[in-house]
């Protein structure tokens, strides 16, 4: 019978421990009930006090946009707090400006709902919604890029070219939690009960290495979403478009949205970056847009192609490539503005070229 | 038995000759990755001593209680780790809850604390030893002070070292180890001065 105390001592000192531990989480950790008020009014939720305030709000389907999932590791879910809820949480610090904590603006991750709170958030928040969806189809692109078609059934979804949509990554093999991680929309506005995205595999990334090894036709996943603030602008200024890798899903969007639309008498440049032919994916598909929209030029460019490669398009670093074009073939007297979709260093980089040349109108999304 | 040792002489020893981190190397992880700033530093320091003098009291009652009279030494390493980790989370609650002020100061680095091996290398000090209980409370009050000492001191040291002329492969974690390098001899010289182990 000896052996037997070793495991009954260990699993008595635990269920000890778990006790007082649940006892006191039940009442030093009950914070009774609390009013959220959101935007003065707008929405007023009544809540169990305890929880963080993002996952609070989402458990009331208010989503706010978190690329980490609430871990304090994107300053993506920020919000404005006028109720006083104590000094900025070291965790918070890197992820605010100076201009961003004396307007109150928080992270709602790190927040504690402990007493009623006023907050506001951006209106179109409001719209994101939690969508349980299928997926379709998922497309090999090039050797590490998928295009992954989520069919989400009856429920429909509004958004606007350009915007973002949160996949919700579930615990799978070594993954004991799930994640979130945010992905451009590819698929047109009209499409409403569809939502595509182009993901790259990314070496040991935990969403990316679950699309591409794990995820099969017919699996059932959640999306959330739309978020961003990345759209074209209302003008009819030149749109200068450049995109490199998966960063082409929203111009994806974008441009077939204004092709259906008829918006085809805007001057449109899309630039594409790739090294090699191997990293180029629906070229036809664009060059087939340029035949139905000669406004629309697109510019595929390889940086490093292999020497036995068949490739007469432009050769060379995309931002000397876009340099070339800005200085000789784009209209410099007509207005002109940069859209940017790509790796942060790519997005740096393109910014200097754009303003360099005088283009001051520059936008994209800063997740990563 | 436990030795016979002066308690002054054993909370000194403690926090200089043999500082658990910088002569016995524990609890490095967070000693360089929280000590950037003098703030965050000091509220570490405070947590992981208020922590270790905490944890080692229960952990010393449960060895002798326990462990001992069921012959389970072989299970020490598992039953301070629950007993380390359960007392972090129900610290954490409480504090969060009575003492927002004091939960700014240090209850945000409690989780982090943990899995900061100085304080399971204490518990394991004092079962080797065989220190009494207030012996242990007093070593590990002293090892977190000692703990604490280094960090702000550290801290401080970086702080000076950011407006020094750093050649660039050093800037960062390189500097850093230099500067702990350095701090470990500093303490090294205490170590002839009392001996406790």
């Amino acid at each position: 019978m000896e052996f037997l105390i070793a495991p009954i001592i260990v699993a008595l000192l635990a269920s000890v421990l778990a006790l007082i531990i649940s006892v006191l989480d039940k009442h030093v950790n009950n914070y009774g009930d609390v009013e959220i008020n959101i935007n003065r009014d707008k929405k007023v939720l009544n809540v169990k006090g305890g929880d963080k305030l993002l996952k609070t709000l989402s458990s009331e389907g208010v989503f706010i946009p978190s690329a980490c999932g609430g871990k304090g590791g994107c300053g993506a879910c920020k919000c404005k707090i006028s109720t006083d809820v104590g000094p900025i949480l070291p965790t918070e610090k890197p992820y605010l400006s100076a201009e961003e904590i004396n307007e109150n603006v928080r992270l709602a991750c790190q927040i504690k709902v402990k007493k009623n709170l006023d907050i506001s958030i951006p209106e179109e928040l409001f719209d994101a919604k939690e969508f349980s969806g299928v997926v379709e189809e998922i497309n090999d692109l090039t050797y590490d890029i998928k295009e992954v078609i989520v069919s989400i059934g009856d429920e429909s979804i509004d958004f606007v070219s350009g915007r973002y949509i949160q996949l919700v990554v579930p615990p799978y093999g070594k993954i004991k939690e799930s994640t979130q991680r945010a992905y451009s929309i590819s698929s047109k506005p009209s499409e409403k009960n569809k939502i595509a995205m182009l993901i790259r595999l990314i070496p040991d990334g935990i969403a990316t290495t679950w699309v591409h090894n794990y995820m099969k036709v017919g699996e059932k996943l959640k999306l959330i979403g739309p978020f961003g603030k990345f759209e074209k602008s209302d003008s009819n200024s030149t749109m200068v478009c450049i995109a490199g890798g998966s960063g082409m899903a929203p111009f994806k969007s974008m441009f077939h949205d204004m092709l259906e639309k008829g918006e085809i008498d805007r001057e449109v440049w899309y630039f594409f970056g790739a090294r090699t032919t191997k990293d180029l994916f629906l070229l036809k598909e664009f060059q087939e847009m340029e035949k139905e929209w000669p406004n629309f030029h697109f510019i595929p460019a390889l940086s490093s192609p292999l020497p036995d490669e068949e490739w007469d398009g432009e050769k060379g670093l995309i931002t000397d490539i876009l340099d070339k074009y800005l200085k000789t073939e784009i209209d410099p007297s007509k207005h002109r503005e940069g859209f940017l979709c790509g790796s942060p260093g790519m997005i740096g980089a393109c910014n200097n070229i754009l303003n360099h040349n005088g283009i001051q109108d520059i936008f994209y999304d800063n997740f990563a | 038995m436990a030795p016979d040792i002066n308690p002054l002489v054993l909370l000194f020893a403690s926090i200089f000759t043999s500082n658990i981190l910088l002569a016995n190397f524990l609890g490095m992880c967070s000693f360089i990755s929280i000590s950037k700033d003098m703030d965050s530093a000091n509220g570490l320091g405070m947590s992981v001593t208020a922590v270790l003098t905490i944890t080692t009291a229960i952990n010393w009652v449960v060895y002798k209680f326990i462990l001992i009279p069921f012959d389970l030494l072989y299970l020490r390493f598992i039953v301070f780790i629950i007993i380390i980790a359960a007392t972090v989370q129900v610290l954490e609650m409480v504090i969060d809850r009575f003492s927002p002020s004091l939960y700014m100061a240090l209850g945000i680095f409690l989780p982090l604390i943990t899995v900061n091996c100085a304080i399971l290398g204490v518990a394991l000090f004092m079962e080797i030893r065989g220190y009494s209980f207030i012996q242990s409370i007093i070593f590990a009050l002293g090892s977190g002070l000692g703990w604490w000492l280094a960090i702000v001191s550290l801290a401080a040291i970086q702080k000076k070292v950011l407006k020094a002329p750093v050649p660039e492969g050093l800037k960062g974690a390189g500097i850093t180890l230099i500067t702990i390098g350095f701090m470990a001899m500093a303490f090294i010289g205490f170590s002839g001065m009392l001996i406790v182990q």
